[in-house]
């Protein structure tokens, strides 16, 4: 009996993550979700910049490339190329979804434009190298924060779920993060939701995913587990902060 | 006799684009482009299309990547300061080898500039716009009824060519109004094996994508590109000749240049002044083999244009710089008068072509 084996809708390669990175982790989320909504063949992904910016070849869906932050916009155009037969998906960083394409990000969701968004906080840039991200802590030591992140200097994180849920456009938005199997758990039941969500024409789901960054933060793959629970988990709280049809139940 | 309508030039583009196929719309509001947006938001949803008001010249830009990624005739347009912000996506769609129609209606620059007709933006069109090594291919309407036909042809040629395709106008020309014909409209189908429509299960996954971490492999990604660019100048180079048989001088102009030209010629011609014109319809591929072939004849060309002088480099490339090159030009949102353009052609007489 097999108890375990690959995602069909992720590719058979290795992927360039660093060990510990929870990316891998992610991708696998995704992959799984979409087997198990047998959704493969209609799916197109768009990757970002940032580290997973190859995504494009980790995932056997139709996948597309977009230029740094512009992921939702190019996924609005996927989608309304086809509504009916198109599911689409894009999964994005911190610095490209909460820097470069937060207008992007932000209409897209007051659109309610029904895509699914996965967006992976790790609170640095892992790319480049290690710079201060838009969701960086206050005092974290970046390459461009070296002496820790000035709030008066560089202001303070954003916080993506927090701010859109102010918004009366978006369906659902729900931070969770994959720092031990129960928020694993509770991790793919989110993505599963904002991907079914997209299937019945609801519209735009973001999920966030509080991430680590072992390389970049500088600390091995334990210590940055638990570097996430104290530090990023305090300042971005799982939980779902907007699911309209739910809320719309429950009146 | 053609059915004809009276329509501005904005909107023939507009009309045009439907009549190619392309249902999906994408811009943001800028002077003096703005029936084309008007006239898709009125007429789009009533065909099953799409029109969508994007956040800004970004967006829209990479709303038309996603469309055009799927296979779909889709367009955007905007006005310089736009055309800027829409420059990025169109690297990237020139990189990932995307079709789409970018019309620029242009307004004097640099900067925020006015909103008043220019032809300044002609680097930016036929330079590429962006970074890195591409071309578009642009096409230069100097008329209504051009403005609809170039449309219908610029989406066969971006399929064609797989590749962004960009009309230029200026504000003059988006706003005149004149009759057009929309008979005999006819479009090609392109194979789009490349596209992303979801891979149904059946075949490998396809790619859209301008990122190519190997040297090697990206500059053989160029290399091919370059090929087909060769293909383009060599076969869809398009002009106009303007009483250009006998003529010693030659005048070089496109757009509403060439229309304020034209005028001046016809002027010059009553002086007994032999000149004659050569319109380059399409910017990129320049026109270049008639160009050098007029140097046997012609001892001046004279570029007229609403730039500080853009379109007069290619002109001394075209002719190697055989003859000395005029420059005749209005710019700020100023357009030439007949008259400057017939001074021009006077002054080029009198020297028959001593430096």
């Amino acid at each position: 009996m097999v108890v375990f084996e690959k995602p069909k809708a992720l590719a058979d390669v290795p992927l360039h993550y660093c060990p510990g990175c929870t990316h891998g982790i992610i991708h696998r989320l995704v992959a799984e979700v979409i087997d198990e909504l047998g959704i493969e063949g209609k799916t197109i992904g768009v990757a970002p910049v940032g580290c997973s910016v190859m995504a494009y070849d980790y995932f056997n869906c139709d996948m597309v490339e977009a230029a740094h932050g512009r992921a939702p916009a190019v996924a609005t155009g996927l989608k309304r190329s086809d509504p009916e037969n198109h599911i689409v998906f894009t999964y994005q960083g911190d610095g490209d979804l909460a820097s470069l394409g937060m207008a992007e990000t932000v209409h897209s969701a007051a659109r309610n434009e029904n895509i699914t968004v996965i967006f992976v906080n790790n609170a640095i840039y892992g790319m480049t190298g290690g710079q201060m991200a838009p969701t960086s802590l206050p005092g974290q030591v970046t390459q461009t924060s070296p002496y820790g992140r000035d709030t008066n200097a560089c202001g303070f994180p954003i916080k993506v779920c927090e701010m859109l849920s102010q918004l009366d456009g978006p369906e659902y938005l729900e931070r969770v993060s994959v720092n031990n199997v129960k928020n694993i758990k509770a991790a793919k039941k989110a993505i599963k939701k904002a991907f079914e969500n997209q299937i019945n024409g609801k519209g735009f789901s973001l999920v966030e995913v509080v991430s680590t960054c072992p390389t970049n933060w500088g600390l091995t793959p334990v210590k940055a587990l638990e570097w996430l629970e104290e530090n990023m988990l305090p300042y971005y709280p799982l939980g779902v902060y907007k699911d309209r049809s739910a809320q719309k139940e429950g009146e | 006799m053609a059915d004809k309508v009276l329509m501005k030039g904005n909107e023939a583009i507009a009309e045009a684009a439907i009549m190619a196929g392309c249902r999906h719309y994408f811009g943001y509001p800028i002077t003096p482009q703005t029936e084309i947006a008007a006239y898709m938001a009125k007429r789009m949803p009533k065909i099953g299309g799409v029109f969508l008001q994007a956040e800004s010249e970004v967006a829209a830009i990479n709303m038309v990547y996603g469309v055009s990624s799927t296979g779909k005739r889709v367009m955007t347009s905007s006005s310089s300061p736009g055309i800027s912000l829409k420059s990025e996506g169109i690297s990237y769609m020139a990189g990932a080898d995307l079709p789409a129609l970018i019309v620029n209606v242009q307004r004097g620059g640099p900067g925020l500039g006015g909103i008043q007709p220019s032809q300044s933006d002609y680097f930016q069109a036929t330079r590429g716009s962006g970074h890195g090594d591409y071309h578009l291919i642009v096409l230069a309407p100097s008329s209504v009824q051009e403005m609809a036909d170039l449309t219908i042809k610029g989406f066969d040629l971006g399929d064609k060519y797989r590749m962004p395709v960009m009309l230029l106008a200026d504000g003059t020309m988006g706003q005149m109004m004149e009759p057009v014909s929309f008979d005999n409209v006819e479009t090609k189908e392109y194979d789009k094996s490349w596209a992303v429509t979801g891979t149904k299960c059946e075949r490998k996954h396809n790619i859209i994508n301008s990122l190519y971490l190997k040297p090697e492999e990206l500059e053989k990604e160029n290399f091919a590109r370059f090929e087909r660019y060769k293909e383009i100048e060599a076969n869809e180079a398009m002009y106009q000749e303007y009483k250009m048989d006998d003529a010693e001088i030659c005048v070089v102009a496109f757009g509403i240049a060439a229309r304020v030209a034209q005028n001046a010629i016809d002027a010059a011609r009553e002086e007994g002044i032999k000149v004659g014109m050569i319109r380059p319809i399409t910017l990129w591929p320049f026109p270049k083999a008639p160009m050098l072939a007029a140097t046997d004849k012609v001892h001046t060309f004279i570029s007229v244009e609403m730039s500080m002088g853009q379109m007069i480099e290619d002109i001394k490339l075209a002719t190697e710089c055989r003859r000395p090159v005029e420059l005749c030009n209005r710019v700020g949102g100023m357009i030439p008068t007949p008259d400057e353009v017939l001074d021009s052609i006077r002054a080029a007489a009198q020297k028959g072509g001593n430096k």
